[in-house]
């Protein structure tokens, strides 16, 4: 089935952030630990949801030159909806994702699917297309979250499975740690790529 | 799919429709805004709620309706807890511009009667991830613990204190003792009068 | 918290790129030459002072007394897309070879989220409009720095054979995480 080709290419196929390499700031920012990369992941999810929705909806009465700002007022509406609820419902998880939640209005891949599909396809299409890319976006957040709190904190999702007082390797929870590890993954993911291809 | 037409991008069009656009937008946040505001400022108080309850002894009364602040030290803020109708304590939230952070640090000091500090808790602070940060780990805290800034300098080793600084965080520890001792210096002008 | 204080963390310690993880995207893409780096961090400076100094007025004067905060995002990011646009028309009239020079980027500069972080960074400081402004120019530097740093390593990575699987992001981002540590030094010098 075609929805299902549109859905589950942002997984693997067309993944925002191994494939595509996009959305690299709150990828290598908020994945310390994999609840704050789950969390990003579903939030950015919400709001590219959101906006392909409405962007298809709209598409026949926005004017060819006008529209990426159209598209932005759009994206940075939805953002802020979201920014707002996790104020009011998840203050933990809001406090945890700080600027980096308004900064999802600047986050390419939004904008790229607007530009690239929602203002071209059907409403359908789109919200399947939204849902897809920012799942696939989220996966690879808590991947790399997972990682990085398993390594630099010895827990996962606030589970800690070392004894008191172990040490762990710092680094992989501080920004070179969060560079290095997205570097290895994207190398691994490219021999997979090669292997499966 | 056929290529159904698009609205021409005339002057008028784009204006109006981008004017349609903002107009639907900010109506669309104004109501999102009044849904949410209830819940964010609830979540605020909670968590004060929440300092008070580590920072301080067991109380009956509710140190966040009785809140009181002093001219003398603007920007503070003094909860008093009570028990049987006497006092056990004081929590102090207290501020500090000096930290390295673009935000002040902002912590709740738990005094009780004899102005002896019971506990510190950090309520907010914008320092360097994994040192400044630190502040908010029991290990840095712990240390300010029934501790009387009568005979306990707070300030850092560096300063002449008796403060064990945070490794390679001098300045986020000073501003951290700078906001105890405002919260100590102007409970004490309190009491004494 | 001081000038000084400001200038040097906002270089060094808090180095926008390589402990905030703002502008990630044209410090990964635009890197691959020294020449491109230093001509799109003269752009990121202008731009990153003014969008500043613009949303600072704009929070301090419209949406605070105003009580519509929550209008933030959608009016810093309109700011800074037109601020784009405008220096885009003035740039093609001014200085068409500084125009073509930098091409692409400009309009890129619109989704760089270190224009946007640091504004809203801005919005939720003490800082007043003099600290606003020289906090921006100093995270511009920042921003400038790393990125320069980075485009000289990867002119030289070039010349070496580097395994087919890493080849372009990932050896990008090991390097970028090498230089994050080399920073990291920095955060004991206050």
């Amino acid at each position: 089935m075609k929805l299902w080709t549109e859905f589950s290419k942002g997984f693997f196929k067309e993944n925002a952030v191994f494939v595509l390499l996009l959305g690299m700031c709150p990828t290598l920012a908020v994945t310390g630990s994999a609840i704050n990369g789950l969390g990003m992941g579903l939030a950015t999810t919400a709001v590219l949801v959101g906006s392909n929705l409405v962007i298809s909806l709209l598409k026949r009465w926005i004017p060819d030159k006008v529209r990426i700002p159209v598209f932005i007022v759009v994206i940075a509406s939805f953002v802020t909806i979201i920014d707002l609820s996790m104020a009011a419902y998840v203050p933990d998880l809001h406090k945890a994702l700080g600027i980096f939640i308004p900064l999802i209005v600047v986050n390419c891949v939004i904008l790229g699917r607007a530009e690239a599909f929602a203002s071209k396809r059907g409403v359908m299409e789109s919200l399947v297309d939204g849902l897809g890319m920012g799942l696939g976006f989220a996966f690879a957040l808590t991947l790399l979250g997972s990682l990085r709190e398993i390594l630099g904190a010895g827990s996962l999702f606030g589970w800690s499975f070392l004894p008191e007082g172990s040490t762990t390797i710092l680094l992989f929870i501080l920004s070179p740690g969060a560079f290095i590890t997205l570097g290895f993954l994207i190398a691994l993911i490219n021999v997979m790529r090669r292997r499966f291809a | 799919m056929a290529e159904r037409k698009k609205l021409p991008s005339t002057f008028f069009n784009m204006v109006a429709v981008l004017t349609l656009v903002c107009v639907v937008s900010a109506l669309a946040l104004g109501f999102t805004y009044s849904r949410t505001k209830d819940a964010i400022a609830q979540g605020k108080i909670n968590k004060i709620i929440e300092a008070l309850k580590i920072v301080l002894p067991e109380f009956d009364n509710n140190p966040y309706e009785e809140k009181y602040t002093l001219e003398s030290a603007p920007g503070l803020i003094f909860y008093p807890a009570l028990r049987d109708g006497k006092p056990v304590g004081t929590a102090v939230e207290t501020f500090s511009s000096q930290g390295f952070g673009s935000e002040d640090i902002r912590l709740m000091v738990g005094f009780d009667v004899s102005g002896r500090i019971i506990s510190v808790s950090v309520l907010g602070q914008a320092e360097t991830p994994g040192l400044g940060t630190k502040m908010e780990e029991p290990s840095f805290r712990a240390q300010f613990k029934d501790k009387d800034p009568a005979n306990f300098k707070v300030a850092v080793k560096k300063d002449g204190g008796d403060v064990d600084a945070i490794t390679a965080a001098t300045i986020s520890s000073r501003a951290f003792c700078d906001g105890v001792n405002k919260a100590y210096t102007a409970l004490r002008q309190e009491t004494v009068r | 918290m001081s000038i000084f204080l400001i200038i040097v963390g906002a270089i060094f310690v808090n180095n926008i790129v390589l402990m905030q993880f703002l502008g990630i995207c044209p410090f990964l893409g635009v890197s691959t030459r020294v020449k491109t780096a230093t001509g799109m961090s003269a752009a990121v400076l202008f731009v990153m002072t003014l969008a500043t100094l613009i949303t600072f007025l704009i929070q301090k004067l419209l949406l605070i007394p105003l009580h519509i905060e929550f209008m933030q995002t959608v009016s810093y990011i309109l700011v800074i897309a037109s601020l784009v646009q405008m220096v885009e028309l003035i740039l093609k009239k001014v200085s068409p070879p500084l125009y073509q020079a930098l091409g692409v980027f400009l309009p890129l500069i619109t989704t760089n989220c270190a224009i946007l972080g640091v504004a809203v960074l801005v919005s939720r400081s003490t800082f007043n409009l003099v600290e606003a402004v020289v906090f921006a120019i100093a995270t511009a530097i920042g921003f400038a720095l790393a990125l320069v740093l980075f485009a000289g390593i990867r002119e030289r990575l070039e010349l070496y054979e580097v395994p087919e699987a890493m080849k372009g992001a990932p050896i990008a981002l090991i390097t970028a995480g090498l230089l994050s540590l080399a920073f990291q030094g920095f955060s004991g010098m206050v």
